[in-house]
Formats: C-alpha cells, structure tokens, sequence
C-alpha cells in the first residue's frame, strides 16, 4: 500500500493477526454445561428440578422393572407369592414372566411351533435384502450377521443352563454364516449391484418361505400373528408405498390434466379417510363387492390398505420435496435435452428425496405404529395378542407388563429408522456441500 | 454495474460470419395470461454470428432466448433451429435441445453431481456415448474452461466464477451448433466477472454462434456482431456495435445507454 494512501486513509493493517483458541468456557465440556444447562437462571431452576425429578423417579422404577422383577413363575399368582417372600409384604415388582412363558406367541402369533424356522429365515433374509439398500458396502450385514451368530449362541447356552433344548445348528445359522461369509470376502462398492438382485428376489423368497408353497407346508393367514404379523404389514408397506408415492407425488405435478386429476383425487380422498375406515372396509365391506366364494386373502387385503395408505402421505411429502428444488434445475436438465424420465431420475429424484429424508422416515414410523390399528380387525398383531392373555386367568391383571415389552419393541424399530436416516443425512451432505 | 472490459483485445467482431442461417424467428408473440410479453419478434441469426441482447428489466429478452430452446412455450409466429421448426412436437423439442446449448444466469449445475459427472451427463444419457469417450470429452473442455483440476469436486465447493466456466464446458460437451447465454455475469462478483467473459471470447472465436442476454457492454463492443435492444418485449434497435454505441437512432436507445454508460 502506497503512503499517499496511508495517509489519506484513518486506518491500515499492518499485520495479519493469528488465530487464537477460544476462551475455556465457550469450548469443551464446561461450555457445553454452562451453553445447554446453565445458560441463564430460569434454564438453570429447569436444569435442577429436572434432575431432582429423575433422582426421585429412577429407583423406583429401576426396583419395580429389574431388583423385584420375577423372569420364571407360572402364573401372575406365583409372582406375587415370590415378590411377597423375597421382598416382604407390600412390595411390587415387575412379572415378566408372562413375556418369557408367551414370547414365541408374541413373536410369531399362532404360526406353527415347528415351523418357525420359516419367519426367521425370511428374517436374516430381510436383513441381506435391506443392506445393499441403505449402505453403500456390504460390511454392515457381516457385522449384522456376527451379531445374530453370537446372539444366538447366547441363547443357546441359556437354554443349556436353564435345561431347555438348545437348537444351534438350524436353517437360520447357515444363511446367517454363508451371507456373513459373502459379505465379509465380496462386499466391496462394486459388487453391489450384485446384492441389489438378492433384494429383488426377496419379495418371493419371503412369500414363499411364510405362506409356503414349492414343497413348503402352506400356513393360512391367519395364523400369522405377533411381531411376525407387524414387521410383514410394516415392511411391506414401507417398500411399497416409497415408489407408489413417488409416482403419485410426479403424477400430481404434472401437465397432463387427466393423470393429474387422478392421483390429486387418489391423495386427497385417502387422506381424508381414517386408516380404521380402510381396514373395516378390507376386512368387511370388500366382501360385498367381490364375487361369493372369493377368497381373497384378509392379510394380503390389509397390506394393500397399508400401502395405499402410507403412499398418500408419501406423495405428499415427496411433492414438497420435488417443489423445495429451485426450478433452474428442471430447467438445466431439459436445456440438456433429458426426456423426462431420464431427468426424474438423473437429476431431480434424487435431490428431492434427499430433501424429504427427514418426512419420508417420519412416513415410515407412523406407518410402522400404525399397523397396531389391526388388532381392531381381530388381526392378532401384538396388541390384538394381549386380549386373550388378559383374559385368561393365569396371567389375568398384568397390564403393564405387556404395555411396555410391545412399545419397547417397538420404539427398538422406530428408533433404528430414525438414527439411520440421520446417518443418511450426514453421509449425503457430506458428498454434497452447497 | 460492473463493466469490465475482456483482457484480449483481439478483434473478435471481424471473423467470417457464414451465409446460413442458423436460427430464425418470424413474427414471433408470447403471451403470460393477458400479459403481452413478445410482440412480433423478427431475429435472424446466421451461423457464427455473435449477437448481444440488452435492454431494461422485463423487456422480455431472456423469454425471447428461452423460447429458442422451448423452456418458454410461444404461442405465434415461427422458430426455426438448423432447420427444425419448433412445435409441441416433443421429439423436434428434444432434437432441437440437443443442439442448443444453454448458460444460465444461476449456472444450474447439479449439486450432487461432480463437476465431470456434470458434465458428462448429457452425452451419455442423451447421446449414448460410451463413458470413456465423455470423460474424455469433458476433460478436455473442463482444460478450455481451465479448471481441469476440479474434475472430481462438487459444485458447492468450486466460486461462483468457477461454477459458471463449469456450466459453460458442461453445455460444449454436447458439442452444440448455438449457445445461448442468459445473463451469465448477473450473479457473479466483480472479481469473477472477467474469468468468465474471457471464457466467452475465447468461445467466440471458435466461430461459435452465440446469442449472449448480458450487460457487459465491453463484452458487446469486443465480441457482438449486431446489438439487439429491446424494450417492452419488441425489438426496438438492431445494429452493429460500433454504431449501436456511437450513434443509437431511437430515443429508447439513448436514454438506455445514457443510464448503463453513466458510470
């Protein structure tokens, strides 16, 4: 800089200034205390009475589910006689006996006892299906496998302790050890096409494999029941209704009137229906309108509610995706000369998903607890499978205990969902910093 | 307004411009729902010609160039691209697009795409080029742009400068007859202005035919075979540069002049 200039102007820096650290208490784990606890008086009185209300809550509830908590009795009766013995006169504790004697049922409803091989299978295959999906190597289904392998040896060794019989060897442990193995030797990027193929065939396998069928013993429906009857609706529904969705969401944005006004139509009237309305409708009023002596399978009509139903949402969720995106990227695509198809799924698609990340996984949760509506059908999902056991007279007066295995199960699910699309969010802002 | 004239002071406006016509607008009228946007547009466009379109805010001249590669619908009067008439009919659309490439003020690049995978979109997917071919094509223009070195980063990370040169080599990998440009430097820095004007007269004198919507009236002076200005979706004055500047005819010219060259 000249001198004439330094003089006609007040102020020039002579030096570059160095980076400094920030003061302790704006950093490390002091600051975050003081910015998130203790940032001003009224956030601090929160802070302390919160804590007071955990330290007064927590080991009552820390003695009622664990310390007094009885794993093996007969019935609710012999509960309360150990509890009483163990813990005197007036003491309650947790009888989550009813969980350990009922657990098959709640996992696999009135599906054969010999057959259940069957489910678990279609499980472990679930999981091979589902990686290639959501990452982008195969090495997470190695670690999902090691972890099945060593959960199961777990269980094995309880049951050899406890004097039941322990099944080790079975079809579930092989396909856990060959997809494992597979994983673990060809699991890189590359192959994932590979993979994808498996996913495609699922749907069949997993058909095949619960209702039989090609050499299997064919299992009705309605036996189908539990977490078993949940995680079908569920997965299901939250495979069908992303690509419905997205159709309907491109549909209604679209310039052809008639395609528009169809699927406008679709949304806005299942949208507006409770989804109760369209189980009674599956599980009662279709029998009116099919031919008589139909028989048109109440599970499968169930899952094409579901699906209906979570697409709706979805499409709408979708829509505001595709309309976040500025419109210089519709236009990019046709100044390229894209046709539509190649620029939906090129550039648009996956922008716009990107965007509803967070709404479609919201779809997905709300649609996973929503599949408890059918036990109002007299569907034996894990709540319709609490009426009969509250009403039997061994078990009959828990509550509680039911209430809290079904919705920790549950919240285990919704939960996974809900990190996992965090997951995603990061890795993709990662590949993409605007 | 940033007016910053190009560094090569070569003569850009004396290169051979062809006898074929490259584009052509016959009585041309837009309308957005009662709005009169174009009004009876003539514009012919030989093959190499380089024409600069100015004219105040809503003069209707970037619809004007939007409508040559149907991003805008016309509802009269004739475009004819290399031939091709545009109608509804989706396939002369798409031809036609393929053909004309497009720079946007906002440059547009597909954030979640690399800069070569930008770039290499097109061709494969529209063209069905092999891979290999297409990185092989991009690389090169990415050289031309120079930023070679920026192949494998995202949009995001590259200046708005950077982003538009990519944007420019993006649409050459089609290997366009006309590139159209809708204000380019509108959205920029002072500072990155001059990289991508002086990407632009390195394009002119490939001989490529260039409709450019700017402000950048060194750029006009330096570049343009003809100035179009135009006001009130008309074309008001149409003329070569040298005389446009020097002696504008119509009083809608001098007083637009008069505000862009004031300071």
């Amino acid at each position: 800089m000249s001198d004439t200039h330094a003089e006609t102007v007040a102020y020039v820096a002579k030096t570059q200034y160095d980076p400094q650290p920030p003061p302790v208490a704006s950093s490390g784990v002091l600051g975050w205390l003081t910015q998130n606890l203790f940032s001003s008086i009224s956030n601090t009185i929160v802070t302390v009475l919160a804590i007071a209300l955990i330290i007064y809550m927590l080991p009552g509830m820390i003695e009622w589910a664990v310390l007094h908590s009885v794993w093996n009795a007969e019935s609710i009766r012999e509960c309360r006689e150990i509890i009483t013995n163990a813990f005197g006169e007036g003491a309650t504790g947790a009888c989550w006996a009813v969980i350990h004697e009922r657990f098959g049922q709640f996992m696999y409803g009135y599906y054969p006892p010999s057959l259940r091989w069957r489910p678990d299978l279609a499980a472990v295959l679930l999981i091979v299906a589902m990686v290639p999906v959501l990452f982008r190597t195969m090495r997470p289904l190695a670690v999902a496998m090691g972890v099945l392998l060593a959960a199961k040896a777990l269980f094995a060794v309880y049951a050899e302790l406890t004097g039941g019989n322990a099944e080790l060897v079975g079809p579930t442990t092989i396909a856990a050890v060959i997809f494992g193995v597979l994983a673990l030797v060809f699991g890189s990027e590359k192959t994932r096409p590979y993979w994808l193929w498996l996913t495609f065939a699922y749907p069949v396998a997993a058909y095949f494999l619960l209702w039989g069928g090609l050499g299997l013993e064919t299992v009705e429906s309605s036996r189908f029941g539990g977490f078993l009857l949940t995680a079908v609706i569920g997965v299901t529904g939250i495979a069908g209704s992303l690509p419905l969705g997205i159709l309907l969401a491109l549909g209604r944005r679209s310039n052809l009137p008639i395609l528009k006004a169809i699927c406008t139509i679709f949304i806005e009237f299942i949208r507006g229906v409770p989804l109760i309305t369209l189980l009674f409708v599956a599980s009662t009023l279709l029998n009116y309108f099919l031919p008589p002596g139909t028989n048109f399978n109440i599970v499968l009509r169930v899952l094409i509610m579901v699906t209906l139903f979570a697409s709706a949402y979805m499409a709408e969720v979708i829509r505001g995706g595709l309309a976040a995106l500025p419109k210089g990227q519709y236009e990019a695509a046709d100044a390229l000369g894209l046709d539509y198809w190649q620029s939906m799924r090129l550039i648009i698609l996956p922008q716009a998903l990107k965007i509803s990340i967070p709404g479609i996984v919201n779809t997905f949760i709300g649609l996973f607890k929503d599949t408890t509506l059918v036990s109002i059908i007299a569907l034996q999902d894990p709540l319709g499978l609490m009426k009969p056991i509250l009403s039997n007279s061994t078990w009959n007066g828990i509550v509680w205990e039911l209430y809290i295995f079904i919705a920790f199960m549950f919240f285990i699910c919704c939960f996974a969902m809900s990190r996992y699309s965090m997951f995603l969010e990061t890795r993709l802002r990662a590949a993409d910093r605007r | 307004m940033a007016n910053v004239a190009p560094t090569s002071e070569a003569p850009v406006g004396a290169m051979s411009v062809s006898n074929e016509t490259a584009i052509q607008i016959v009585g041309m009228n837009k309308w957005y729902g009662e709005f009169h946007v174009l009004k009876n547009v003539d514009l012919t466009v030989k093959k190499g010609e380089r024409i600069v379109v100015c004219g105040p805010s809503g003069s209707g001249k970037s619809t004007l160039i939007r409508c040559i590669n149907a991003l805008e619908k016309h509802q009269s009067g004739k475009i004819i691209v290399d031939g091709i008439e545009l109608t509804s009919d989706l396939k002369k659309i798409d031809e036609i697009r393929k053909d004309v490439g497009m720079v946007f003020q906002h440059f547009n690049l597909f954030p979640h795409l690399t800069i070569l995978e930008n770039c290499t979109l097109a061709p494969i997917w529209v063209k069905k080029m092999p891979k290999k071919k297409a990185n092989e094509i991009a690389m090169e223009y990415l050289s031309r742009v120079k930023i070679p070195e920026q192949a494998n980063k995202y949009p995001g990370q590259l200046s708005g400068g950077q982003q538009q040169r990519v944007a420019i080599a993006r649409s050459l990998c089609m290997n366009p007859s006309v590139m159209l440009f809708d204000e380019p430097t509108s959205a920029l820095d002072p500072e990155m202005i001059k990289e991508v004007l002086d990407t632009m007269v390195d394009l002119a004198q490939t001989g490529m035919t260039m409709i450019c919507v700017t402000h950048e009236m060194g750029f006009a002076r330096q570049v343009a075979n003809r100035v179009v200005f135009m006001d009130q979706g008309q074309i008001v004055e149409s003329n070569a540069p040298e005389p446009f500047f020097l002696n504008p005819q119509h009083e809608r010219t001098k007083l637009f002049l008069s505000q862009i060259l004031a300071h």
